[in-house]
């Protein structure tokens, strides 16, 4: 991601030629004044700094302190909080690794489906026939519904005696009493499938767009060369994708990483607290535990356990270019 | 819907074509059954739900999940609906507002700082949100912000994603625009206001949609810096709805209705520019 932002930055920021630049300047410098750029800035920099830069350094400075909202001391602790996360003699330890398993789990299992799945869709869309645009809007919608929409309907789909998903299976001769949200591995099929089936129209979509960027003439070479539809997709598509595929797998992962509210309206963190995840510990521990300093340490070895997992993508995707 | 037309070129040729279509049709049936049975269960009564097997059709066809959400006082579900909509509304021109500006003045002027100042802004997108939650949740209760409009609202539009978006729009803008302009004696201002952002309606449209459908969808934010029921929005009070109605699903689906048919509308007649800007983000994000 970062290499394309750069990229749009460098040409952006190309020099105008010298004249055409002081020809502006000169302009500028005579009608507004020097703080104007700045006064454009102002208002989101007031919202940035408020809501983006200082939450970053308030999350720091929390972490090394016992913080809670219902008592006036909060001392400094200093590396306490995360040294608790780590030594398997605090209190802290088994719940917060149990919500790093369910989320690790969660991650592992629905990224490759949803890698894969939206693809399929993609080069399903990308030809010419009619009625295409109504399929991928078909496709897309359910993505536009929030979670809780999604939660409430999933939660009722999979009731294991109402629910829709039992009624079908058991039309087609299929066992029709699986308890989808209350019993392994059930539950970890329903929050993978639910979010398949949420959020594949989102991916695909990127995809396609990527797709539309490949060259026909690549296509039409390769025919050319007797190439069959597998080793066209593997020789021309795939590179092709290369950098959407990059950010698909960054920004499911991410996605997936930070889920939340499937598995709280869903499975309602069943069976037992197995499917609470890492979001959901920190918000639990910091806002209804009271527990803020320790849910800050938290949320920073959770960030940067996910900036070790997008820096890997990365590495793994560069080398695999070379 | 289109029906098959066979052609040379394209997608092959007629049968291909018909088993084409026959995955299409599948795939419709997976991704909209869900929704026309959360429609239907709305339309039923309490026992007709509580049928097992549950009937196909609602029969009979009843209003009863819809009196239940819309007479009633301890789960104001029309309240919850309008809080929504203003939060959502208020977030939108807010992030527009503020967007389109940082992003004129860091497309399209020079000032000292200016590279500093995206770097800065642009790193943030790498920080999950998730985990600036609690501090965030400090700094709104410090300025006695929670249970109010604005902790729904303001907090959001510091996300950095509507100025990158803006901003790789102003760029690709010509310069003979504003040099044309400053010709005529316009000041920055009245470049912005009347060359640039006139120019730019399509990506401010997408930008405007997506922060619309963000706000209204959030979740995990408003569940735990909104309390009063008469100051929820939507999503919370679904998470309550379902909480006192438990499996009276006519009652749950009538709220589940009532809060996607807002964004499904939307999503029908803004399509285009969903669609649009989910793939640019992914191009250029």
């Amino acid at each position: 991601m970062a290499d394309v932002i750069e990229v749009g930055a460098a040409r952006g920021d190309a020099p105008p030629p010298a004249a055409n630049a002081a020809r502006r300047r000169g302009a500028s410098a005579r009608r507004t004044g020097r703080a104007t750029p700045y006064l454009f800035l102002a208002p989101y920099l007031v919202l940035f700094g408020v809501f983006g830069l200082l939450p970053i350094i308030l999350g720091l400075w929390l972490s090394v302190h016992q913080w809670d909202f219902q008592l006036p001391n909060r001392p400094f602790v200093g590396l306490d909080n995360y040294k608790q996360l780590f030594s398997s003699d605090s209190a802290v330890y088994g719940d917060w690794w149990q919500s790093v398993r369910a989320t690790a789990i969660f991650t592992a299992l629905s990224v490759p489906l949803l890698v894969v799945v939206p693809l399929g869709l993609a080069l399903l869309l990308n030809r010419s026939f009619p009625g295409r645009t109504f399929f991928r809007a078909i496709y897309f919608a359910p993505y536009v519904l929030g979670v809780a929409v999604i939660g409430l309907l999933w939660r009722f789909l999979l009731d294991a005696n109402l629910g829709l998903v039992n009624r079908l299976l058991g039309v087609v001769g299929l066992p029709s009493d699986t308890p989808w949200v209350t019993n392994m591995p059930w539950a970890w099929i329903s929050l993978v499938g639910v979010t398949v089936w949420w959020t594949s129209g989102f991916n695909a979509v990127i995809y396609l767009a990527g797709l539309q960027d490949i060259s026909p003439e690549l296509y039409e070479a390769a025919r050319m060369d007797g190439a069959s539809a597998w080793q066209r997709f593997r020789n021309v598509t795939l590179p092709g994708l290369r950098p959407v595929l990059l950010f698909v797998i960054t920004t499911t992962v991410l996605a997936s990483a930070n889920m939340f509210g499937q598995s709280f309206l869903i499975t309602q963190g069943t069976p037992g607290t197995e499917t609470r995840t890492v979001v959901w510990f920190i918000v639990e521990e910091g806002l209804r535990n009271n527990n803020a300093g320790r849910a800050a340490a938290m949320s920073i070895v959770f960030a940067l356990l996910l900036a070790v997992v997008s820096i890997a993508n990365f590495r793994l995707f560069r080398y695999k270019e070379d | 819907m289109t029906t098959p037309t066979p052609t040379a070129n394209g997608s092959g040729s007629g049968p291909r074509r018909v088993g084409l279509y026959a995955i299409l049709v599948a795939l419709t049936l997976v991704f909209l059954v869900p929704l026309v049975w959360m429609v239907i269960t709305s339309l039923k009564t309490y026992t007709a739900a509580q049928e097992i097997p549950p009937s196909w059709l609602p029969n009979p066809l009843s209003g009863y999940g819809y009196e239940q959400i819309l007479n009633n006082s301890a789960n104001p579900v029309l309240r919850w609906f309008l809080n929504s909509m203003v939060a959502a509304t208020l977030h939108s021109l807010l992030v527009l507002v503020t967007a389109s500006m940082a992003a004129y003045s860091l497309a399209r002027l020079r000032f000292r700082g200016r590279g500093v100042t995206f770097a800065l802004i642009v790193g943030t997108l790498f920080i999950p949100p998730t985990s600036l939650i609690i501090p965030n949740f400090l700094i709104v209760d410090q300025l006695n912000w929670i249970d109010t409009l604005a902790v729904v609202v303001v907090p959001g539009a510091a996300s950095a994603f509507g100025v990158f978006f803006l901003r790789q729009f102003f760029l690709s803008l010509p310069n003979e625009l504003e040099e044309a302009a400053t010709l005529d004696g316009a000041n920055q201002w009245q470049i912005f206001y009347k060359v640039v952002l006139p120019l730019s309606k399509p990506a401010l449209a997408t930008l405007a949609v997506l922060s619309f459908l963000t706000n209204w969808n959030d979740f995990l934010w408003p569940i735990f810096v909104l309390f009063s029921p008469e100051k929820l929005t939507l999503p919370p009070g679904l998470g309550l709805l379902q909480g006192s109605y438990v499996t009276d699903y006519p009652v749950i689906m009538a709220g589940a209705v009532l809060a996607s048919l807002p964004v499904l509308i939307l999503f029908v007649l803004a399509q285009r520019h969903i669609i649009q800007g989910v793939s640019r983000s992914g191009l250029k994000g």
